[in-house]
């Protein structure tokens, strides 16, 4: 077929209703689970199936399309812009959580604890806990979580963390020289490169877990851990799971490279990827500084 | 760039047969007609929920209903105008008109595109169904404020993954938006060409870019502090209520933004037609809708001066929303000097644009009082807020909405409707609102708090009023139900393909035929 300097339109697509009929099964089914129902977790199972499902045939048909010459330049363009305006709505979420972590470390907490120079002292701090000061990590006035006693153990940065670091600036630099080759058609430099980066993501994920171990077994450290633990772990943990999402990304990409899916001019599913991982790479950073070291 | 479409279909370019059709879609005006269909039904489904308001509200004293269900009717009420009616019916309108205005075979990403719209319906059916769980639908109010919303039942959950689905579809919406402006415009339309919807939709869908996932993170926030133990709104564990706020606020005031932009796309298309001018200032339009999405995002503190602020805080968040009133002010001006010598005929859509301009005005000038801090701390949870936001938000994007329906309806189904039946439908609804809302502002400032369903015996006659306005408009719109039903199924007299007199120099969509076909500009046109 001569398709130069069409746009591709497909038709008749299946795959999005059932990636809403999953959606909504997945957590209706959570949500039963949290009201204490028992046929939560089944819901939970099926809907996470079908989602997993669906995005099964629908990279399936993209694969194909893009595989049989049906995109152009311009739909690599929609996909391209499609996939910066993705990583973008991720940044604003990322965002509000560290927004709840500033505005709980300086303005929240120094409140709690009658520091409100000019305005005389906050009567939340007066009322009720006028004893409390303001020491960061903390879990509030109340003591909430943690051990025994309601004391608790911070994360210190310069353990795992450091290695962390150290680890994901290395994979974004494996993941660079992967696309040099690929732009080389390079394709050993091209899967070295790419099997290096899915393994160094891997192993963040593992040593991740090795601390959340340590921190719910021996600190005292748990996501109920007042302000410290909800922040330290809804933060962690959701860069966590994009880590995942990335190196599951990263390794179908090295899966299709060994297919030989890409050329040094089409490759924009290995493109995305790399996006999302320095993405990823970047939130880290501001994680290590913001929540592991200050 | 150019662009000229094929299609994985080559042999039948007409619509498949049946209900898969629709389901499996990926036709830009099938999409559109889905999120303009699931609109007008959930526009009907949340006014019900506000007649049962205004039923209790007509008289002092208890009546229909108990205090927990009034405030699960305001709430949802609030939920479903905002997110199942006004925003589709812009997603509706917005995948009608951008492809055709801009020159394009179709949106960008046609797959992702049905998404958007399909998860739509699932959203609703979670939200409606939390009325029948046990202990109730949310009550808190739309803005689902802690500690209060964490005493929602077991439709507490439910309500959450709601916005959580939600914010996916208009995530996903918006990008699909912003590539297709972006992309596929035809050779020769540059932005500064871009009929005005277009350039409100695509600042729009920058904000919602920005704010859907951080109203996601402040609703998932809620949600594991019900039920695993985080602290972010609890004082005890070092977090505060108030941050929920500032989350919530800082998606909320962009978010009304969300909801009046496209509306002031939809005014600045109809006013040139029936005035026949071209749009007085056209690119200090796009400059001030800009200069709204970017001040929009630093005012959020406005909703919160009550609750305790730094007076710093107090200050800035007054200042800085109060020049919103400028780039405001500048758009008003503007449609004003188009008509102003204008040759303008009153057609219905130019009814309902004129009297968006007024009403909307009055809405914003009350929003200028309340964007002073020491005077909002009387107006504050009162019904002046409740006037405020229905003269935006009913009178301007509803009004904007309709406005544009009667626009462009020849232009989707090929038929005229009944101009004098819309007629009527104009003037009962704006006479009708007027009496609603307007009232209500004499009530916020005579102290009657909102969200309440009893009231003080002095209130009595201007609530009565106001529920008489209500019932009229709600059943008004059955004629506008009607109208358009009509217009569907092939009734009424053929539509030119200009449709209104000079229309085609106002808009590209006017120079196709009418009904526009199921495929449109599939080489694209060239735009001088
Ligand atoms: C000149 C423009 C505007 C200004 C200065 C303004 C100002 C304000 C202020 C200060 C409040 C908070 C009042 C309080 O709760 O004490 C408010 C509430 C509100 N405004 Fe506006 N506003 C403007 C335009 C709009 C527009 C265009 C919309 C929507 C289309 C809108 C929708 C709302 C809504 C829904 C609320 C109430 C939210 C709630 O508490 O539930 N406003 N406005
Ligand atoms: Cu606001």
């Amino acid at each position: 077929m001569a398709l130069h300097g069409s746009y591709f339109l497909p038709h008749k697509a299946t795959q999005p209703i059932i990636g809403s009929i999953g959606l909504f099964v997945l957590l209706a089914g959570f949500s039963n689970y949290l009201n204490g129902s028992d046929i939560g977790p089944t819901m939970m199972w099926v809907g996470a199936g079908t989602i997993i499902y669906m995005m099964f045939i629908w990279f399936a048909a993209i694969i194909r399309e893009s595989i049989g010459g049906l995109y152009n330049h311009q739909v690599e363009i929609s996909f391209k812009m499609g996939m910066i305006w993705f990583i973008t709505s991720e940044v604003f979420f990322f965002a509000a959580f560290f927004g709840a972590l500033y505005y709980c470390r300086d303005l929240a907490l120094p409140w709690l604890g009658g520091d409100t120079p000019g305005t005389g002292v906050h009567s939340t701090h007066q009322f009720l806990w006028d004893t409390f000061k303001n020491v960061w990590p903390t879990n509030g006035p109340g003591h909430i979580g943690g051990n025994e006693e309601g004391e608790f153990e911070p994360m210190a940065a310069w353990g795992i963390p450091a290695i962390n670091t150290l680890i994901l600036l290395t994979s974004g630099v494996t993941v660079t020289w992967a696309h040099w080759g690929l732009l080389k058609d390079n394709r050993r430099q091209l899967i070295i490169g790419l099997a290096l980066t899915v393994l160094l993501g891997f192993g963040f994920v593992f040593l991740q877990g090795v601390e959340y171990h340590e921190a719910y077994s021996e600190m005292g450290l748990t996501l109920g851990t007042g302000i410290y633990g909800s922040t330290f772990f809804m933060l962690t943990g959701f860069h966590g799971l994009h880590v995942t999402i990335g190196a599951i990304f990263l390794l179908i990409v090295l899966i299709r490279s060994l297919r030989g899916h890409f050329s040094s001019h089409n490759h924009f599913a290995f493109e995305a990827a790399a996006w999302y991982w320095h993405f990823v790479d970047v939130v880290w950073l501001g994680l290590f500084i913001f929540v592991y070291w200050l | 760039m150019s662009v000229s479409a094929i299609h994985d279909d080559h042999h039948d370019h007409g619509p498949a047969k049946g209900l898969m059709r629709w389901v499996t879609t990926t036709n830009h005006k099938d999409i559109g007609t889905l999120y303009m269909v699931t609109s007008l039904i959930m526009f009907m489904v949340g006014g019900a929920m506000a007649l049962v308001i205004r039923a209790e509200l007509f008289e002092p004293g208890m009546q229909f209903v108990d205090p927990m269900f009034f405030n699960s009717m305001t709430t949802l009420h609030a939920l479903i105008m905002v997110f199942g009616a006004v925003m589709p019916a812009f997603a509706g309108l917005a995948n009608w008109m951008i492809p055709m205005m801009i020159g394009s075979p179709d949106m960008a990403l046609p797959r992702l595109n049905n998404w958007s719209f399909w998860l739509l319906p699932f959203a609703a059916l979670m939200l409606v169904s939390t009325l029948f769980m046990e202990g109730g639908a949310a009550a808190a109010g739309w803005t689902l404020y802690p500690p209060l919303v964490l005493q929602t039942g077991a439709a507490f959950p439910f309500t959450i993954f709601t916005i959580h689905i939600l914010g996916v579809s208009s995530i996903l919406a918006a990008i699909n938006i912003i590539v297709t402006i972006l992309n596929m415009r035809a050779p020769g339309m540059t932005l500064m060409k871009m009929p005005l919807f277009v350039w409100t939709w695509l600042i729009t869908a920058f904000l919602l870019i920005a704010i859907m996932p951080v109203f996601a993170g402040a609703v998932t926030m809620l949600l594991t502090d019900k039920f695993f133990g985080t602290s972010f709104f609890n004082a005890a564990g070092g977090g505060d209520p108030v941050l929920y706020q500032h989350l919530f606020w800082f998606f909320g005031h962009p978010e009304v933004y969300v909801l009046i932009l496209p509306s002031f796309g939809i005014v600045s298309q109809i006013i040139p037609t029936f005035s026949r001018k071209p749009l007085f200032g056209y690119s200090s339009m796009v400059y001030a809708t800009a200069s709204i999405g970017f001040l929009s995002f630093i005012v959020w503190a406005h909703h919160q001066y009550t609750v305790g602020m730094p007076i710093e805080g107090e200050l800035y968040f007054t200042y800085a929303t109060m020049l919103i009133a400028v780039p405001t002010g500048v758009k008003v001006f503007n449609w004003i000097s188009t008509m102003w010598k204008g040759a303008i005929t009153f057609e219905s859509p130019m009814l309902w644009a004129i009297a968006f301009v007024v009403l909307f005005t009055l809405g914003g000038f009350t929003g200028l009082m309340m964007s002073i801090s020491p005077a909002d701390l009387q107006y504050h949870d009162t019904y002046f807020i409740v006037a405020h936001f229905h003269y935006v938000l009913v009178s301007g994007a509803v009004f904007a909405i309709i406005g544009g329906v009667y626009y462009w309806l020849p232009k989707w189904t090929g038929r005229m409707y009944d101009e004098r039946l819309a007629q009527l439908h104009f003037w009962l609804t704006t006479l009708s609102v007027n009496l609603c809302f307007f009232p209500q502002h004499f009530l916020g400032l005579a102290g009657m708090p909102r969200r309440i369903p009893d009231y003080a015996l002095q209130f009595a006659e201007f609530n009565a009023w106001s529920s008489v306005g209500a019932f009229i408009f709600g059943f008004s719109q059955l004629i506008f139900c009607y109208i358009v039903f009509r217009c569907m199924s092939g009734h009424g007299e053929h539509a030119s393909g200009e449709v209104w007199e000079g229309a085609s120099e106002h808009g590209l969509e006017f120079t196709l035929p009418s009904p526009a076909p199921y495929h449109t500009w599939e080489t694209p046109p060239n735009v001088h």
